[in-house]
């Protein structure tokens, strides 16, 4: 089995830690007090912003702090497509597909960011710079071709303007 | 004639501050509610005709009579998780005039005593979330919001952003408490629906973002008025997102009866190049498809829905002629595979099958026993699932297939797609886009 929570915790740095108990304490105020597992969401983001993938040591941080169980705090990690639990590059560069943005180019793009990455969807650069994803609409339609670049959003994308952005993070 | 109630304040410099906000007259209308008794607030919502702008269309002061008399706390979920492809309307909303959204918040809490609201924005809109949370504390920090409503009512009223993580589910309204419960969103039968049991088991409001916005408007003018802008049964403007092949994309704030060809051809300068429309999409990609010859039609609900399709979300999407229709379909249902939570085995198994069908007719691998199957498979979705993605996946499949028969037979036939390279149309040029009175 999984490790009990508070040797999950020493594994962590311990700064990191405290500062993470601080994010938890603001954001466990927005529910109920008896209702502290809705929080799981936004502590789950707290968590990965500040440790990375959500591993199992760092789910069961978020699981002890929140006082819910390991198997639900892995049921929503790998439920939603924002949270990672395996590493990912520098930076998560998101491309939208779907129709609107296909009708306005995007499958150019598309094509020319697996060339110019050399990796396909999914993947990581071998340089561990960039992650590639393909996503669904962004909510960008009127402003396609779309994508987030580390949550990000960029809009009427040409290939220009994609080797502009990407150039300019390292 | 009001001919701008959202977007008539998009533009303006500063237009998201509580200061400009207030300048324009903002928080008057919560101040006028203060002053009526709830149920009469209720009561002027259900005469102004407005229905619903997240998808379902449905009555909104039908809705909030639904709660039960006697249990309490209530609560408000609004709904920010605009994922339905080809909406892309509430953003907007946020950020351009966020306290429109707020006061809006604060007079349904008000009218439904209701003292806890959480807004559900989908996780990819981070700006919007930041931009909204500010917005709430400057509303906070005045005293609009907190222990005394507007600083003068005995009414507490706390409202929070909580943003999702990806997941288009999350928009429908049962999984939207799941994911605000803290779980993974699997939608819950229905009923009982959430007006009745829902937050935490208790009663649950929840409406879009966009309908929200519309109540401050309400109940300053009545009514009457919201009615007398639309037609029959819907009231109002409402706020078209359209986009893919016209020359000018973008969100269109007109009357809920507005005519879709007028739409395309005289606020969004017709399609490039002088093409014909061969297809539109009208209320986001789960509403099914209108042929080109029929987009002489009322975006009314109850006219779309005489015309075989729904209104849906607002979202627009256009193709002209030069546009494939079975590589539209099946990027389409690649999407509702994609998102299907798989709870139900029609859904789950037959979204990826009917993505796979359309993947082997568009690379010229299919046959005509395969487009009957399409249909075949779409209908035994239909109707069979706990929430309406099961529908929302199959109603394009059978649209398209019916309208556009001679299409999908062609790929079978000539074992390839006929419009080779170009399937997304021959221009796919990105245009500048009208938000309002904002270009982008
Ligand atoms: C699969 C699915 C996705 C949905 N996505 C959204 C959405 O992103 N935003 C939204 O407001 N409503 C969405 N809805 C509709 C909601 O379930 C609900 O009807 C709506 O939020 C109610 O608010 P309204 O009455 O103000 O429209 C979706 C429904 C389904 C079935
Ligand atoms: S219809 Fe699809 S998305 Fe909806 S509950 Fe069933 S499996 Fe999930
Ligand atoms: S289709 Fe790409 S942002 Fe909507």
């Amino acid at each position: 089995m999984t490790s009990p929570p508070a040797l999950a915790a020493a594994q962590l740095p311990r700064e990191k830690v405290e500062h993470f108990d601080r994010e938890v304490e603001v954001i466990v105020k927005r529910y109920p007090a008896d209702r502290k597992a809705a929080a799981l969401i936004p502590v789950l983001r707290a968590a990965q912003e500040l440790f990375g993938p959500l591993n199992e040591d760092v789910q069961g941080l978020v699981a002890s702090r929140l006082g819910v169980s390991r198997a639900r705090v892995d049921e929503v990690a790998t439920f939603y497509v924002m949270f990672h639990t395996k590493p990912v590059g520098r930076h998560v560069v998101e491309m939208c597909t779907n129709v609107s943005c296909c009708l306005t180019g995007a499958e150019k793009i598309w094509a020319h960011l697996q060339k110019k990455l050399g990796v396909k969807p999914g993947e990581t650069t071998a340089d561990g710079r960039f992650t590639l994803r393909e996503v669904e609409c962004l909510g960008s339609c009127g402003t396609a071709p779309a994508m987030l670049v580390d949550e990000e959003m960029h809009e009427r994308l040409t290939v220009e303007k994609v080797d502009e952005i990407l150039g300019r993070l390292s | 004639m009001t001919d701008r109630i959202l977007t008539a304040r998009w533009g303006k410099p500063d237009s998201a501050s509580l200061a400009s906000y207030r300048k324009d007259g903002g928080y008057r209308a919560l101040d006028k509610a203060l002053g009526m008794e709830p149920a009469a607030i209720v009561d002027e919502v259900k005469r102004s005709n407005l229905r619903g702008r997240g998808g379902a269309g449905f009555a909104t002061g039908l809705k909030w009579s639904f709660l039960p008399k006697d249990v309490r706390p209530r609560y408000l979920a609004v709904n920010a998780d605009e994922s339905e492809p080809g909406t892309f309307k509430d953003r907007y909303i946020i950020e351009h005039d966020p306290h429109q959204l707020i006061e809006g918040i604060a007079i349904t809490c008000w009218a439904n005593d209701i003292h806890l609201a959480y807004v559900y924005i989908r996780g990819e809109f981070a700006k919007q979330a930041r931009l909204l949370e500010q917005a709430i504390d400057e509303a906070r920090a005045a005293g609009i919001l907190g222990p005394r409503l507007l600083g003068k009512k005995d009414f507490a009223l706390d409202v929070f952003v909580h943003r999702g993580a990806g997941a288009y589910i999350c928009g429908e309204e049962s999984a939207l408490l799941e994911s605000l419960e803290g779980k993974k969103g699997y939608p819950r039968l229905k009923p009982p629906f959430p007006a009745v049991v829902g937050l935490w088991g208790k009663p649950t409001i929840i409406n879009n973002v966009e309908t929200l916005a519309n109540v401050p408007w309400i109940v300053e003018h009545g009514g009457e008025a919201f009615a007398a802008l639309g037609t029959g049964k819907s009231g109002g403007l409402r706020l078209y997102c359209v986009s893919g092949h016209v020359n000018r994309p973008g969100v269109y704030e007109k009357p809920v009866h507005q005519n879709l060809k007028q739409l395309l051809y005289e606020d969004c300068g017709g399609i490039p190049g002088g093409r014909a429309v061969k297809a539109v999409i009208p209320g986001g990609s789960s509403a099914p498809v209108l042929a080109g010859h029929e987009i002489d039609v009322s975006l009314e609900f109850d006219a779309l829905k005489a015309a075989g399709t729904m209104a849906g979300s607002g979202g627009i999407i256009v193709f002209d002629e030069s546009a494939c229709m079975v590589r539209a379909l099946w990027r389409i249902s690649k999407f509702y595979a994609e998102e299907s939570c798989g709870q139900c085995t029609p859904c789950r198994e037959g979204t990826p099958w009917l993505e796979g069908i359309l993947e082997k007719l568009e690379e010229g691998h299919g046959t005509a026993a395969d487009v009957a199957k399409l249909e075949q498979l779409a209908g035994n979705i239909m109707g069979q699932t706990i929430c309406a993605l099961g529908d929302a996946a199959a109603m394009p499949v059978q649209s398209f297939v019916k309208k556009f028969r001679d299409e999908f037979l062609r790929h079978a036939e000539e074992r390839r797609c006929p419009f080779g390279a170009h399937a997304w149309g021959l221009d796919q040029t990105s245009r500048e886009a009208r938000v309002g009175d904002v270009v982008y």
